[in-house]
């Protein structure tokens, strides 16, 4: 039974496949992002009603927010993908995890420029060490450090496996880091932390936040896979199936 | 299996003391770099005492991360590393001596030295002993989690400014904790809570590093 499912997911996690099932997910993905994206723009900026606290300027949050999240979850992704690398050896892995990091890092940053175009009317500064942005400004190190990795080592193969091992120890260590900045924050200036004790979010708040939350999950497989697909090919090119392509 | 690391150890510390520069200059950065900060900043009692601690302790971090070079790299070139992954005992272990050494080479000497940097810095006797303790149970570490970084760039020809890009954000919490422990006992707070922080991060390390760090050798020495 293990190995009927080994084999299907091998299959499954061939090149050729990839490309082919790839090529029919991308449209749907794109198109679904979009729509969801204008949704959930006209309803989190005309829509959705405005803070008594802070007026219209949260309304950065329905791109903070999302940007934020999927910061932290592309990270889970390649750490995931690269302990698949490493175990069962599955090649897709490593491009899926090697796609993800510039896509994370370009999150990452958008949320902390929002943050920090949020903190100026919120509080009078561009940037405070605040316990989530200096934790969002080290995931981003984590990225960039990822990134330098891969494009130092040559071989793409050792560098798939160095970025894994990386990407594995970093995952660990988020949560360590994360609650060290926390406690640090905590100790060191109180007052900034209770700046982000807002109520609890309204309902027709949270609806346009989820929907734009939903559209960056699509947009990013979206380009994850495109991204994926172009690497496959520059990978495979030597292949027949990736020549009857490019001649076809 | 104790003998081999027993073993390794000798040799790597009968080595160090051969090239004495391997002990002296990681112990002569860490001193000049915190003397660079009085004259930087101000040489006033008050600032640096408030400073000293985060200053102390950055120093060290630095200190530890330059001298992670010495860990792997001449065994790297030549050869004694390829030897040690066909050896019949676990990576995992020949490296935790590895970096047992490199701790006791680099790490302990800096907290020797540490209680007359206290002083310079204006830091109380309670401060001072926190610095040490701080530092016991924070140097290690800094050696544990640099091992998997330095295994990741070993086999790359410009490592260094690519090794701090990886380490740096990981020696994030032993920073945070130890020097907040040295200020909290400046100001006569408790400190337990983040030194068994650091004692539940050593540990924690301490287990897992050098498996992750084997992994990561076997990577770099394909």
């Amino acid at each position: 039974m293990m190995k009927a499912i080994m084999k299907f997911i091998y299959q499954f996690a061939s090149p050729k496949h990839f490309y082919r099932l790839s090529g029919k997910i991308i449209p749907w993905f794109g198109w679904l992002a979009a729509m969801l994206l204008i949704a959930g723009s006209i309803d989190g900026l005309f829509i959705a009603p405005v803070d008594y606290q802070q007026g219209d300027s949260y309304r950065i949050i329905f791109i903070h927010v999302p940007a934020a999240w999927m910061s932290m979850f592309i990270y889970m992704v390649m750490a995931i993908s690269g302990a698949i690398a490493l175990i069962w050896k599955i090649k897709l892995a490593d491009v899926i995890a090697s796609s993800s990091a510039p896509i994370g890092a370009a999150f990452t940053f958008l949320a902390l420029v929002t943050g920090s175009i949020w903190g100026k009317p919120m509080w009078g500064a561009w940037w405070v060490w605040d316990a989530r942005l200096t934790s969002e400004l080290i995931l981003l190190f984590l990225y960039l450090g990822y990134m330098a990795l891969e494009s130092a080592i040559e071989d793409p193969r050792a560098a798939a496996r160095a970025c894994a091992i990386l990407a594995i120890v970093g995952v660990i260590n988020i949560p360590i880091i994360h609650y060290s900045v926390e406690w640090w924050n905590t100790l060191h200036q109180g007052a900034t932390v209770t700046k982000f004790d807002k109520p609890s979010i309204d309902i027709s708040m949270l609806i346009p936040l989820l929907i734009m939350a939903l559209g960056f999950k699509l947009y990013y497989g979206a380009v994850v896979l495109m991204r994926a697909r172009n690497k496959v090919l520059v990978t495979e090119q030597n292949n027949r199936w990736v020549k009857d392509i490019i001649n076809h | 299996m104790y003998k081999a690391f027993f073993n390794l150890l000798k040799r790597d510390l009968r080595l160090a003391f051969r090239h004495k520069s391997e002990i002296l200059n990681p112990l002569f950065f860490f001193v000049i770099v915190v003397t660079l900060f009085p004259l930087g900043i101000s040489p006033e009692k008050q600032m640096l005492a408030e400073i000293g601690p985060g200053i102390i302790w950055v120093a060290a971090l630095l200190a530890a991360m330059l001298s992670l070079d010495s860990l792997f790299r001449s065994d790297f070139e030549d050869g004694t590393l390829e030897l040690m992954l066909l050896s019949e005992y676990p990576l995992s272990v020949l490296i935790l001596a590895k970096i047992v050494a490199h701790w006791l080479i680099t790490g302990f000497p800096i907290i020797i030295f540490s209680p007359l940097l206290g002083t310079v810095m204006f830091l109380s006797n309670d401060a001072i002993e926190t610095l040490m303790i701080t530092l016991l149970l924070g140097t290690p570490i800094l050696s544990l989690i640099g091992a998997i970084g330095m295994a990741l760039v070993v086999a790359l020809k410009r490592g260094g400014m690519l090794l701090s890009l990886l380490v740096l954000p990981l020696y994030i919490p032993v920073l945070i904790f130890s020097s907040n422990a040295v200020g909290s006992s400046m100001a006569g707070l408790s400190i337990s809570g983040q030194l068994y922080f650091l004692a539940a991060f050593l540990l924690f390390s301490l287990t897992l590093a050098p498996v992750a760090a084997s992994a990561a050798l076997r990577v770099s020495l394909e």
